[in-house]
């Protein structure tokens, strides 16, 4: 019963994480071109 | 940022939006980002290749056409997208939030639950219930959202929708297993309620999706043409104005290769006009001071000055505008097939609970166990693999199609397809090219002076006629010679000195038909037709038509004589001199005899047919009337598009029948069990998922539904 206390709010706090992360991506707009994001990588930059 | 632009942050910046439909991989992005970022006063550009847009933001001195050349020079083309700054609204993102806290809460709970079906008890198992609760409900309210509202909506008014059955079905499991909580029960369903969130939810994400995608790229391409004329303002200076800030009384000076924006009169010049895409006629017909010129007519020969008389609303086009509005009405009424099964599945469903409460009542149960055996069968039918079903066969199929070049603009575009029995074709730019090309015959006459000479002439043009010479003789691999004192004469053509004969590429004195002469020093002079030609693969996209069992046969708007010529070329029946309402007319009545209509066309007189059709498909180089029309648009220049997106469209509607024999078969299976009063929630997030999956995995098979 003690790990439990321990583990239940370890795991649920880092799905919390998780679910924050996609949360803030959706909010800042990386969804909004994913063709440009898959190929924006391959852009040479020469700075 | 460099250091320059951080100065311009400081100031009001502008932003503008530009259209780059030439963009498609990561060097034309950069070419793109990197042209304008050198561009002094641009702060920052950012292209969105899925929208094929560069959002550019700059010092509000700096004009849109100095962006424009900068793209320019980056070699693209490009437009502002003027109107509405902000994206249009899309389908899928708002659905991505929901979606993301069924994901995470479902598989939360499974954890929870997964403990509590290999045996925990006692104070931990109602300690997880409890957790169970803490994050189901909260998530199921705010995941569940799309689907209460829209159930309410139709509710409302006094209809009813798939959205009814599972919002009653996923409120009284809620109710269920938070009194089951409460009390320390055996069983809580948060995890088959949330299970059943996510699938739906994901169904609904990939439909929007698949929206999304398509109307972006039919967007880009809408948008290449901008429609406007270079106005002549009494002073004598010229000005760009917009289609819809034209006036009736200005004068547009309208240059060789470009669409009129509005009816008017000749007021100076004279030329030929290419009136294809409004009426459907191959030849130009010349016009000269004081004739009467269409918008979306071509200007062929020389510049001339126009003088606006219609715009907007009155010119020739609205009234086809107004065809299109009412024949797309019919269309409407198409109901989708995920919707036709609710219908019937919803009222099934409702029935089958309330059978079940009742029997158990009426066989001695307590209210409490009949009423939780009738909540066990609404979730268990609750329609999540039928969810399913249509949109994730539909998003793969239309992923195929648009790999072969061919855009679905909505998944019930690819269910009316698959029922087509009959095509009819559109002659100019649908079976044809739509342009004139030159007679391969007098190219291989040509000497390899003469060709080189007839290339180096024709580059120098932008007549219609010398940019198809310039194509032709390039593919040939013909170089062109060198010229010395070239000039050209507008409506007359291209003269220069070559090793000093005076050569020329001029009009002919008399020829019938659309042809160029070239005059090489004293050798006789060439005579080089052109012809509009058949698209290739013309044929093999017939015989695959036969072969599917669709009779074809053409509907134009070109005179008898040309219509014939294609006709016998291709052995079918034609109809010529059809009128846009004639085009209409004809489909209805073909409809009224029980066909299912597949249109094909390009032009503006194609539209009100294209939207009247059960099923339409227009090529990329069509009109834009024609493209918003259609429900498709393939892209290059093969008809063997055709033929492919109806047997796609055939092979999804065979998969989605699956689909439901699987989703339904499941529930035939389940739905006893649950009556029975013998299904646990076990039992029903097994036979949830593998039921999902199943629909899943089949309609995976149609990635190769385009080959």
């Amino acid at each position: 019963m003690n790990g439990l206390a321990i583990l239940i709010p370890v795991a649920l706090g880092l799905g919390m994480l998780g679910l924050a992360a996609f949360f803030w991506a959706l909010k800042r707009g990386q969804f909004e071109d994913l063709d440009g994001a898959a190929a924006r990588i391959l852009i040479e930059d020469e700075e | 940022m460099t250091e320059p632009a951080r100065q311009f942050a400081s100031q009001a910046l502008a932003a503008t939006v530009l259209v780059v439909p030439g963009m498609h991989c990561a060097g034309c992005m950069g070419k793109v980002e990197k042209g304008l970022n050198a561009v002094p006063g641009v702060s920052a550009a950012r292209v969105n290749l899925t929208a094929r847009q560069v959002r550019v933001e700059h010092d509000p001195a700096l004009g849109i056409p100095a962006l424009v050349d900068a793209i320019a020079k980056a070699g693209f083309a490009s437009q502002p997208r003027g109107e509405e700054l902000t994206p249009p609204e899309s389908a899928a993102k708002p659905l991505l939030a929901p979606l993301a806290v069924a994901a995470f809460a479902c598989m939360n709970v499974m954890l929870l639950s997964v403990s509590i079906w290999s045996g925990a008890d006692g104070a931990t198992k109602a300690l997880f219930h409890w957790l169970s609760a803490l994050i189901g409900v909260p998530a199921i309210l705010y995941a569940g959202r799309p689907f209460f509202t829209s159930a309410w909506g139709a509710l409302k008014h006094g209809t009813t929708n798939m959205d009814v059955p599972i919002s009653i079905g996923v409120t009284l499991a809620t109710g269920l297993s938070l009194y089951e909580t409460a009390i320390g029960g055996a069983d809580a369903w948060f995890d088959g309620t949330l299970m059943l969130l996510l699938f739906l939810l994901t169904g609904r994400v990939l439909d929007a999706a698949m929206r999304d995608r398509a109307r972006a790229g039919v967007d880009s391409l809408l948008r290449q043409a901008a429609p406007g004329a270079m106005v002549v303002s009494r002073d004598g200076s010229l000005q760009w104005l917009s289609a819809a800030s034209l006036v009736s009384g200005m004068v547009m000076r309208v240059a060789m290769g470009e669409r009129l924006a509005a009816d008017g009169m000749i007021a100076n010049g004279a030329s030929r006009f290419d009136q294809s895409l409004l009426t459907g006629e191959s030849g130009p017909v010349a016009a000269g001071e004081g004739d009467l010129v269409h918008a979306g007519t071509l200007n062929l020969d020389a510049p001339v000055d126009v003088r606006v008389s219609a715009t907007g609303a009155d010119t020739s086009l609205a009234e086809i505008a107004r065809l299109m509005d009412a024949a797309g009405q019919a269309r409407s009424k198409y109901v989708r097939l995920a919707d036709r099964a609710s219908r019937l599945y919803a009222p099934a469903v409702h029935m089958l609970a309330a059978l079940s409460f009742a029997g158990w009542i009426l066989a001695g149960a307590g209210l409490y166990q009949s009423a939780v055996i009738a909540i066990a069968v609404l979730i268990i039918t609750c329609p999540c693999a039928i969810g399913l079903a249509v949109p994730v066969a539909q998003v793969v199929a239309s992923g195929a199609l648009m790999r072969a070049g061919i855009m679905v603009k909505d998944g019930s575009a690819l269910e009316r397809m698959a029922g087509v029995d009959r095509v009819l074709l559109d002659k100019t730019g649908t079976l044809t090219l739509g342009r004139p090309t030159p007679d391969v015959a007098a190219l291989d006459a040509l000497d390899c002076d003469e060709a080189a000479v007839t290339l180096a002439l024709a580059s120098h043009s932008r007549h219609p006629l010398s940019r198809a010479l310039v194509e032709t003789l390039t593919a040939r691999g013909v170089t062109a010679a060198d010229l010395s004192e070239v000039g050209e004469e507008a409506g007359h053509g291209v003269t220069a000195r070559w090793n000093g004969h005076a050569v020329a590429l001029r009009r002919p004195e008399a020829a019938s038909g659309i042809a160029t002469a070239l005059v090489l020093g004293d050798r006789p002079i060439r005579l080089i037709a052109f012809a509009d030609r058949l698209r290739p693969d013309a044929e093999a996209a017939l015989t695959q038509f036969a072969q599917l069992g669709i009779a074809a046969s053409i509907l134009s708007g070109d005179n008898a004589g040309a219509v014939a010529d294609v006709a016998r070329a291709t052995g079918l029946t034609a109809q010529a001199s059809a009128s846009p309402a004639d085009k209409q007319a004809a489909i209805t009545r073909l409809q009224a005899s029980g066909r299912k209509v597949l249109m094909v066309g390009d032009g503006l007189n194609d539209g009100p047919a294209l939207a009247a059709a059960d099923a339409s498909i227009a090529p990329g180089s069509a009109s834009d009337v024609g493209r918003q029309a259609a429900d498709m648009v393939f892209l290059g220049e093969s008809l063997l598009a055709l033929p492919r997106a109806v047997t796609a469209s055939r092979r999804t509607l065979r998969v989605v029948k699956q689909n439901f024999v699987l989703a339904i078969g499941y529930n035939v299976l389940a739905v006893p069990l649950a009556m029975a009063g013998l299904i646990t929630p076990l039992l029903a997030a097994v036979a949830m998922s593998t039921s999902s999956l199943l629909v899943i995995g089949n309609s995976l098979r149609l990635v190769r539904a385009a080959r």
